[in-house]
């Protein structure tokens, strides 16, 4: 937190302390994201604020004597400030998100709250919140029996679609989180077949069958951390040159690219990571004439070799 | 912000709160350690930032002006300043752990996180421990485009933007004038509808094609956003169309998995390949589907479409 957000923090720090008597110092601390040398620092600047007149009795008492903090003489902070719009707003939306939820176990907290927070937020926030919204996509087939794994601690049995190779393989998963990401939903569980935690996308389940087996991931795996972004190229994989034109230049949206240089006229180059040779392929021959393969040139080649034995088909035939 | 500053805004909020009746600026220059008690000017200078400041995190001012005085005076009424009484359930308070965390983002990861702490301040327990579906369940979403704090606000505040633009397979950046309605995203991306001031209609933009910075135009306050608009329909593409022509696509048994997952029927028709009848509305967009399958697919009709995927194949020889 930079020291601009100072003030605000001190007026949530009072109150907090108001509503908390005898807190400790290492809790407080961590609450507010600072460290405990911090916190005793506010403290003592709080020490030094009160009433107009800033006689004893007028300024603020706090004490930390044995990192317990005691604090008194604040009634006029005791509240915290209202929420701002760009506060209310962040929350009302996210609520929202998950009232769009298929499946969303808590829809009846759910509209409590946001009645609640609508409420206490004005007419400003909920105008907001009404004009930025995170569409969900439409609930998968697999999510239920995903959902009742997760519930019932069970392990689940997969055919998974792989679009990168076109293959459908066969899974056992461990599942250990439901992680809804930009409104799509996967999976993060333990894969036997990878001996790994992986990520699958819940649309991608060509079926999913609840197995009667306690879902049991080693105890140190750790959900995959999917931010930022899902699509997560390592450094090892091939960095791949493009060339597209402006039809082609789709790619460098779709797709993390490492550099893209602008070469006039809508035309690009991008250099991207590529997992599977097979996916790079893929993606030259949909681009046809609006992307070309620079770098390795050995790919170009493939693309090339795949192209002329597809057409070959087509002109045989007749 | 300097610890002396810090120190004098506190003491002014506390002054402000604490008065019954508006104070005129040389009541609060003398109740209120910190102001020069010397120079006039250097005090209104500074006043005036200090009133700037505490309304930029969120402190109604009041100003009253009787005609009877010569002098405006000021109070912050308790009311207007304090968030109001808020109780929430064990259910409720697992909601809105699981919607503070949704952003991934600074501006909107903070707003959030500074909700939770004034209502933590509050005396509101919002337990993330407890969390929904035993803490199984995670919402993310993204705003990883640079236009995109530029363009909430601007939402936020009712207010025109200008930016530069480059239209989809577009050559040209063209800069373009819109009055934001809302932004959505959807599968990953966002968006901004709006009123097109050059066009003079309804238009989407997609945040991912504008360019550089994201100015103003116009006052807060002056943008209305039509009644009954629906800003999540406006985003929804030509995906939804109806896909109302069927392709022949011969294909080697074994291969093009995902083909054969959105085939309506499968039929061997010997020597190691498979017929397939396939639904799509564009020849374009099936093509760019099934020339990634190389030699082990086949459009065999109709003409238009078997056309667009010898000439894909054709371009990427080019």
């Amino acid at each position: 937190m930079s020291t601009a957000d100072r003030l605000p923090r001190l007026l949530a720090l009072v109150p907090y302390l108001m509503s908390h008597p005898g807190a400790q110092v290492p809790e407080v601390a961590k609450i507010f994201g600072l460290s405990e040398k911090q916190l005793i620092d506010d403290l003592q600047l709080v020490w030094m604020c009160g009433l107009p007149g800033h006689t004893p009795g007028d300024l603020i008492d706090v004490s930390w004597d044995g990192g317990e903090i005691v604090i008194d003489n604040a009634d006029t902070i005791a509240r915290p400030l209202r929420l701002g719009v760009d506060e209310a707003s962040a929350l009302l939306v996210a609520l929202r998100l998950l009232a769009e939820m298929p499946e969303f176990g808590e829809r009846d907290a759910l509209a409590r709250v946001i009645a609640k927070f609508e409420q206490a937020s004005g007419e400003g926030a909920a105008a907001v919140s009404s004009q930025v919204a995170v569409e969900v996509d439409a609930a998968p087939d697999a999510l239920p029996s995903v959902n009742e794994a997760l519930r019932r601690g069970r392990r689940l049995s997969l055919r998974y679609y792989v679009p990168g190779r076109d293959e459908i393989t066969p899974r056992e998963v461990d599942p250990m989180r439901l992680v809804v990401v930009d409104g799509r939903p996967y999976l993060s569980g333990w894969c036997y077949r990878a001996e790994a935690v992986r990520l699958f996308r819940l649309d991608r389940m060509l079926s999913v069958d609840v197995l009667d087996v306690p879902a049991d991931p080693p105890a140190d795996a750790v959900p995959d951390e999917v931010t930022p972004g899902v699509f997560r190229p390592s450094p090892t994989d091939e960095l791949v040159e493009l060339e597209l034109t402006a039809a082609g230049r789709w790619v460098a949206e779709y797709y993390p690219c490492e550099r893209v240089t602008e070469l006039g006229e809508g035309r690009v180059r991008v250099a991207l990571r590529a997992r599977d040779q097979g996916w790079v392929v893929r993606l030259a021959l949909r681009l046809g004439d609006t992307g070309r393969v620079i770098s390795p040139a050995s790919l170009d080649e493939s693309v090339r070799a795949a192209a002329t034995a597809a057409l070959n088909r087509y002109e045989s035939i007749f | 912000m300097s610890r002396r500053k810090t120190e004098r805004l506190l003491n002014l909020v506390i002054c402000l709160l604490a008065t019954r009746r508006p104070l005129s600026a040389e009541h609060i220059r003398q109740a209120v350690p910190g102001y020069d008690a010397d120079n006039d000017e250097a005090f209104q200078r500074m006043f005036e930032r200090d009133k700037n400041e505490l309304r930029e995190i969120g402190i109604p001012i009041e100003v009253h002006k009787d005609p009877w005085e010569e002098d405006p005076g000021y109070r912050i009424v308790r009311q207007a300043y304090e968030l109001p009484e808020i109780t929430l359930e064990p259910d409720e308070a697992a909601v809105v752990g699981l919607a503070a965390q949704v952003w991934q983002r600074a501006s909107l990861a903070e707003a959030a996180s500074g909700a939770l702490l004034k209502l933590r301040a509050g005396g509101v327990e919002t337990d993330e421990a407890y969390g929904v579906l035993g803490g199984a369940l995670e919402l993310r979403v993204d705003t990883q485009d640079p236009a995109f704090p530029a363009l909430w606000e601007a939402v936020r505040d009712r207010r025109a933007v200008r930016f530069a633009y480059r239209a989809a397979a577009s050559q040209n950046v063209l800069t373009r004038t819109v009055e934001p309605w809302g932004v959505v995203s959807r599968r990953g991306r966002w968006y901004m509808v709006g009123h097109d001031r050059d066009r003079d209609a309804p238009r989407v933009f997609r945040l991912s094609r504008i360019g550089g910075a994201v100015t103003t135009v116009g006052r807060p306050g002056s943008v209305v956003v039509p009644e009954g608009v629906d800003i999540k329909s406006m985003v929804v593409y030509s995906d939804a169309a109806i896909r109302e022509r069927t392709a022949l696509v011969r294909v080697r048994q074994d291969t093009c998995q995902g083909l054969r997952q959105v085939a309506k029927a499968v039929r061997p028709v010997g020597d190691g390949w498979d017929e397939l009848e396939v639904d799509f509305t564009d020849p374009g967009r099936l093509a760019g589907w099934i020339v990634g399958f190389a030699a082990d697919a086949e459009v065999v009709g109709p003409p238009d479409a078997r056309d667009a995927v010898i000439c894909r194949l054709k371009g990427a020889l080019a």
